[in-house]
């Protein structure tokens, strides 16, 4: 084959934080390390992260890492992982100065110290009073993040692929990875880039459904690829609904505005909050108010003509609190819905925003799959980030955790990326054959003729993620679900492209990117139509309670036959004791 | 400029309006698939400009204090908007 190939130690895929904390530490470390992108780096979708970064700095509430342990695995329904939660808690003080000393202008208190501001789900004392734990650079803290790294990147001399797409893995026969095929989007031309390790940090999956906060470049890719070289994905289920999207547009209104004193009302005024959280009202986690509001619109207490969303309240806070501490969210709101929020409340519904499920780590990046006696890592690839699961947000995410989880996990990968270069200094031979299923993939799309589209097969597809596997579920509309986008995957067969220019072809890039949304829609509506319990972010109407005895373990769904199989939930922590599963009230 | 050209004008620029927020997605998206081509060949390039521009400071002209100095900047960033701000 005569495709152009470059080598490097490292390819990381993907420069969002995840990624670009990663290729930093291996950079400055002498690696010699490659990262493609598929959009500049600096506009991946880190950069719309305004809310915040937990850290028990203890500068505004008291505070220490146990509690936000604690919080955390609350928050996952106790899902999550409990040697990554406790790796990731202690680690957060020292990455929030890391990340300060790198450039990352985070707001101050008036005695100089960073500004903590009060986020959903986080307590003192193991349950008691509301902490304030997010540190915040103004209400552009991503952005901040992802301009840092990106420039210390390019001190380190990071080799950057800008508008680069990756297509698929490549893969030896004995299932070791030796780097990816990917597309320059400019020219339409492949190129090999061999590495003796990659690392998978291409962000999350929010395309999947109709109404969601993320870019339109998440389109879970790096989920799709795992899934192709036979890795299962665990936890599909989970998925995080945010409960203040914009109804039917998806933008965010961050739960700042909430931690400022903004509040949800139903179609009678009612600060309904008080009804399913006595204690936190409307700062509960993101899943029990994303639930909340869905029953109230189901019990016929919803707002507007179709009575299909509640309001957030901000007016009462006035005009000046709302720019001091708010800003942007006046503006953005007047744009898109033609308001002022200062004189009238905002229509909000539970968007889709954040995947908890993905690639399964163990807590230094590598990618690991069940064998008999317990997991083992896949030799050359690691995954961090959004399309990773370490899992420290189980079942569900806590806000703020999240840029947490980049920066720490992403360093942590970086470290044992580096101890791993020591010890195998040459790249292993490529195997041709490993790159004929990615050549097929990009020779499908040069097929002419009459045939589906692509806009509206994704159009189809994420309407039927909203409907069939939103935030209430049962037993009948998953197994509908689950029909439906079967149907589908079938009908991709016939999916033809009208353009078939080589340079910048977006068309083919937005067919590639629906093959992984497809694949990803039915991991995760087949993972939720099998788990029978509510947990966190997945609610069953027809299994409304939790069931420790039988589903306290994650899910591992494979693509070959829709197989799924089961892991057990790590509930021993690194040194502290275990904190076992009680019930979740806020 | 001839068909082609023009195909291979708004594909660039349809690449260059994914954005890491939605918020921008939603606004330069949809405008360069409807009302680029509207625009005359100066706002063409002063909208090209807007393109090169992070997306917090394209995100603080939009809905921040943010303006820029430039007028013919401010006039593409307030036609942007007005293409998709529905009618109170
Ligand atoms: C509106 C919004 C607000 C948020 N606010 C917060 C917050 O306040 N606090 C918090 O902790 N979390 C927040 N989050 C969550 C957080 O922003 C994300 O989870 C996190 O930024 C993900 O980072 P990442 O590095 O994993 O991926 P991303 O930043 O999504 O980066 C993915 C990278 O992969 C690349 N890529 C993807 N596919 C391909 C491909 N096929 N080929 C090449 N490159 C590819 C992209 O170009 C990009 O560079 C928010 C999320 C949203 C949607």
């Amino acid at each position: 084959m005569n495709i152009a190939k470059r080598k490097f130690d490292v390819l990381v895929i993907g420069a969002g934080g995840g990624g670009l904390r990663s290729s930093l530490q291996l950079s400055q470390a002498e690696a010699k390390v490659a990262v493609v992108s598929k959009v500049f780096p600096t506009r991946s979708h880190t950069v719309a992260a305004q809310g915040g970064m937990n850290a028990a700095l203890a500068n505004v509430s008291p505070d220490n890492w146990h509690w936000h342990m604690f919080d955390t695995v609350k928050g996952s329904d106790y899902l999550g992982d409990q040697d990554a939660i406790e790796y990731m808690c202690r680690a957060a003080s020292h990455l929030v100065y890391e990340l300060e000393h790198q450039g990352v202008p985070f707001s101050r208190l008036e005695n100089g110290k960073i500004y903590q501001r009060p986020f959903g789900g986080q307590s003192q004392n193991f349950g008691g009073e509301q902490a304030a734990r997010t540190c915040a650079a103004a209400d552009r803290t991503g952005h901040a993040i992802l301009h840092s790294l990106y420039q210390q990147n390019i001190r380190a001399k990071t080799h950057f692929f800008d508008e680069f797409f990756a297509i698929d893995l490549i893969r030896a026969d004995d299932g070791m990875i030796l780097g990816a095929l990917v597309l320059e989007i400019e020219t339409g031309e492949p190129l090999i880039i061999e590495a003796k390790t990659t690392l998978l940090a291409t962000g999350g999956v929010g395309q999947l459904f109709r109404t969601n906060t993320n870019a339109r470049i998440n389109t879970g890719d790096g989920l799709g690829m795992a899934l192709r070289a036979g890795i299962p994905l665990e936890d599909m289920e989970f998925f995080q609904f945010h409960p203040t999207g914009i109804a039917g547009r998806g933008m965010l209104i961050t739960e700042g505005a909430r931690g400022e004193g903004g509040f949800l009302v139903n179609k009678d005024g009612e600060r309904f909050m008080e009804r399913y959280a006595p204690h936190a009202k409307d700062l509960a986690s993101r899943d029990v108010v994303s639930r909340a509001i869905s029953t109230e619109v189901r019990e016929g207490r919803g707002c507007g003509e179709n009575s299909d969303h509640v309001m957030l309240k901000l007016d009462h806070l006035g005009k000046e609190v709302l720019a001091k501490r708010l800003p942007g969210i006046s503006s953005m709101v007047k744009t898109f819905l033609g308001i002022d929020p200062a004189e009238q409340s905002i229509p909000v519904f539970p968007t889709a925003h954040y995947t908890m499920g993905g690639i399964p780590t163990n807590k230094v990046g590598q990618v690991v799959v069940p064998v008999e006696q317990g997991e083992e890592s896949v030799q050359g690839l690691y995954a961090v980030g959004e399309c990773a699961c370490v899992s420290v947000h189980g079942a569900n995410r806590l806000g703020g955790n999240s840029l947490l989880d980049i920066v720490v996990f992403g360093r942590a990968a970086g470290n044992h990326i580096i101890d791993f270069l020591k010890d195998n200094r040459y790249h292993r031979p490529l195997e041709e054959q490993g790159l004929d299923m990615a050549m097929e993939r990009l020779a499908r799309w040069d097929k002419k003729g009459q045939g589906e589209t692509v806009a509206n097969i994704k159009y189809e597809l994420q309407s039927i993620m909203e409907e069939y596997c939103g935030v209430f579920r049962t037993q009948d509309v998953l197994d509908k679900g689950l029909e439906k986008v079967l149907e589908i995957e079938q009908r991709m067969a016939d999916v033809r492209l009208q353009d078939h220019s080589k340079t910048f072809n977006t068309a083919r890039i937005e067919a590639l990117e629906l093959e992984n949304l497809v694949d990803l829609a039915i991991a995760t509506v087949a993972s939720a139509a099998k788990r029978h319990e509510s947990r966190g972010a997945h609610s069953r109407i027809d299994y409304p309670d939790r069931d420790d005895a039988r589903w306290l373990k994650h899910s591992l769904y494979y693509k070959k036959e829709n197989h799924i199989e089961y892991k057990p939930v790590r509930l021993k922590a690194m040194t502290v004791d275990t904190f076992p599963p009680k019930e979740r009230v806020y | 400029m001839n068909v082609t050209q023009t195909d291979n004008e708004v594909s660039r620029l349809r690449w260059q309006c994914r954005r890491g927020m939605l918020e921008l997605d939603a606004l330069l998206g949809d405008f360069v698939e409807q009302h680029y081509m509207q625009l005359d060949e100066h706002e063409k390039e002063v909208f090209k400009e807007v393109l090169s521009f992070p997306d917090q400071l394209l995100f603080d002209y939009f809905f921040g204090n943010g303006k820029s100095i430039d007028k013919d900047v401010n006039n593409v960033i307030e036609r942007i908007r007005y293409a998709v701000t529905p009618e109170a």
